[in-house]
């Protein structure tokens, strides 16, 4: 319960932050000033449009399948929410560390598209349905890479623990049950000599142990700006040209959880590539000789110290990303449906296929 | 006629340049985002030189100076006002109304010289439908009525945005009026009286 409170709060509070990067973000990338008005830097406008949102009307349209119509937006959220409970926050903090965290998340996150089509299916209006159509049809094609990336980053690291993940991608590694005896080697290349298993830092992240998880890295977050509607694969909304997709009929407080869920989802992806690719919650900074920066920046397992060093890594690791994810939305234009298609099934799934087969070959053959 | 094919350049790594090129551009806008367009004259130096950084003022508080003669809000100096009619006669859009009341004796020069015999109990510009074409300032045998300035005037109640330029009150007006219709009915008096004495005679 507590994790679940806590999870809820960094959650909204991670989404409030974003939703006010995100403007003043565009506007600057635009030269423009974003909200000056709502408090220092308008930095209570976020904050005022959920009061505001609150206060709206709740419409259902009279002729809608209304179960399935309040029901919707709900699970939407519920999917995403529930995706976030095996993200490994700390060394030590893990609202919930199962076994099978990458399968769990990734069967979890998959609810969402349910949620679209009895969204789009229950406002009974030719275009949400359309737009619901549509989602569903880019998440559950971009989920066909982004699954892959994950899965060759799993058979890296011979795990589907989220937390084992992270271990293993800094000076820590050796700390986790059932790794004591674990070793990591520059680029994954025994042959090389070099064994970077106590120098951590960023030569024992994901993306350097095997390079060839950079490239699963990219096509991961290619397919998951897919995933979490983000322009340039932002077609089912597409507000400048349609009237909005699947949410065409929602008011109030419901848009605001599908926008909530949207936020979310941004979040989780970015969290996912960074404890996958990125060295989770360990810090950047390698051991060197004496000087010990990894294990200075990185706590005591157990400790507040490593909650705080943990946290800090992963947040603006992730930030990092959702900034990226941020400017992209301000750089390209939306793909057309058939380029979306065409990117993934014909340019990133073949990919990801390889680098599956590479990660495989690797494994056997460097580790 | 001969088709000349376009040459697209394409492949890969040309899509990876031009892409990241493309975040570069919004990342160097981004980076820019420390400089400010500050509100200066047009004939300041300083104008053309704030290539880059935010182009937008936080408007209430900021704005671009006007050009001395620019030409937005009517003013009409009603003491120079000879209420000759014009102004309302050439309005393409009517907006302004004008009723005049003539004066029992002359009631004093304008700016210009040009002798006063008419008050104006009404001289209304409804802003909200002026076009600011400007032809009534053109007209303006006096030049009293001018286009000034003042471009910020827009009011939450839409009556307001009708100017009543007039500097007579009500009861004034109706005063005048008042003497007006004596002065005409000792005229008609006199010319009465003027009449049976000629018939008489
Ligand atoms: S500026 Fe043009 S529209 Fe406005 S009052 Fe004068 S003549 Fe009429
Ligand atoms: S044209 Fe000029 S002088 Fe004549 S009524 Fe209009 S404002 Fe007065």
């Amino acid at each position: 319960m507590l994790a679940f409170v806590l999870t809820l709060v960094l959650l909204l509070g991670i989404v409030i932050v974003l939703a006010y990067a995100e403007r003043k973000v565009a506007a600057f990338m635009q030269d423009r000033l974003g909200p000056t008005e709502a408090g220092p830097y308008g930095s209570l406008q976020a904050v005022l449009d959920v009061l505001k949102l609150l206060q709206k009307e709740d419409i259902v349209p009279a002729a809608a399948d209304k179960n399935l119509f309040k029901l919707a937006p709900v699970l939407i959220f519920a999917a995403v929410f529930a995706g976030f409970a095996v993200i490994p926050f700390t060394p030590s903090l893990v609202p919930a560390g199962i076994g099978i965290g990458v399968f769990y998340l990734l069967a979890i996150i998959s609810l969402d598209v349910v949620g679209l089509l009895m969204a789009g299916w229950g406002s009974n209006n030719k275009y949400a349905m359309l737009g619901a159509m549509r989602s569903v049809a880019q998440i559950v094609s971009y989920e066909v890479p982004a699954g892959l990336a994950i899965l060759s980053a799993v058979m890296i690291c011979q795990s589907l623990d989220f937390q084992e993940i992270s271990y293993q991608q800094g000076a820590l590694i050796n700390q986790f049950p059932g790794q004591e005896y674990e070793m990591n080697w520059l680029f994954g290349i025994k042959a090389l000599g070099i064994n970077t298993t106590l120098v951590g830092g960023i030569t024992t992240w994901n993306i350097f142990r095997a390079p060839l998880l950079l490239v699963s890295f990219v096509i991961y977050f290619i397919a998951s700006l897919a995933e979490s509607n983000r322009a340039p694969f932002d077609i089912p909304e597409a507000e400048s040209e349609l009237v909005a997709g699947f949410h065409v009929e929602y008011s109030g407080f419901r848009f605001a959880v599908l926008f909530l869920a949207e936020y979310s989802m941004m979040v989780l992806v970015s969290l996912v590539a960074v404890v996958l690719f990125l060295g989770s919650w360990n810090t950047p900074l390698p051991n060197i000789g004496p000087v010990s920066l990894a294990y200075w920046t990185s706590g005591t397992v157990g400790e507040w110290s490593s909650i705080l060093w943990g946290g800090f890594w992963l947040l603006s690791k992730t930030f990092v990303l959702l900034f990226l994810q941020l400017q992209i939305r301000w750089t390209y234009p939306r793909l057309r449906v058939d380029q979306l298609m065409h990117l993934c099934w014909k340019v990133l799934t073949p990919l990801a296929l390889a680098v599956v087969l590479g990660a495989g070959i690797w494994r056997l053959l460097m580790v | 006629m001969e088709q000349k094919a376009i040459k697209h350049t394409s492949g890969f790594w040309f899509a990876i340049k031009s892409l990241l090129s493309g975040l570069a551009l919004t990342w160097r806008h981004f980076r820019k985002a420390r400089n400010r367009r500050t509100p200066e004259y047009v004939t300041d130096d300083n104008y053309f030189k704030q290539p880059d950084g935010l182009v937008t003022l936080t408007y209430p508080y900021e704005a671009l100076p006007v050009p001395d003669n620019g030409r937005y809000r009517l003013h009409n100096e009603i003491d120079d006002c000879i209420v000759c009619d014009l102004c309302a006669k050439i309005c393409p859009v009517n907006c302004i109304t004008i009723e005049s009341v003539k004066a029992t004796e002359e009631i004093g020069t304008t700016s210009d010289g040009t002798k006063k015999r008419l008050y104006a109990p009404v001289f209304d510009i409804d802003l909200a439908q002026c076009c600011y074409c400007g032809l009534c300032t053109t007209v303006c045998p006096t030049d009293c009525l001018t286009m000034t300035p003042v471009y910020d005037f827009a009011e939450v109640d839409i009556k307001n945005m009708v100017y009543h330029f007039t500097d007579l009150t009500p009861e004034q007006a109706e005063e005048k009026k008042q003497l007006l219709a004596r002065q005409q009915e000792e005229m008609a008096a006199a010319k009465a009286v003027a009449l049976a004495a000629r018939k008489q005679g």
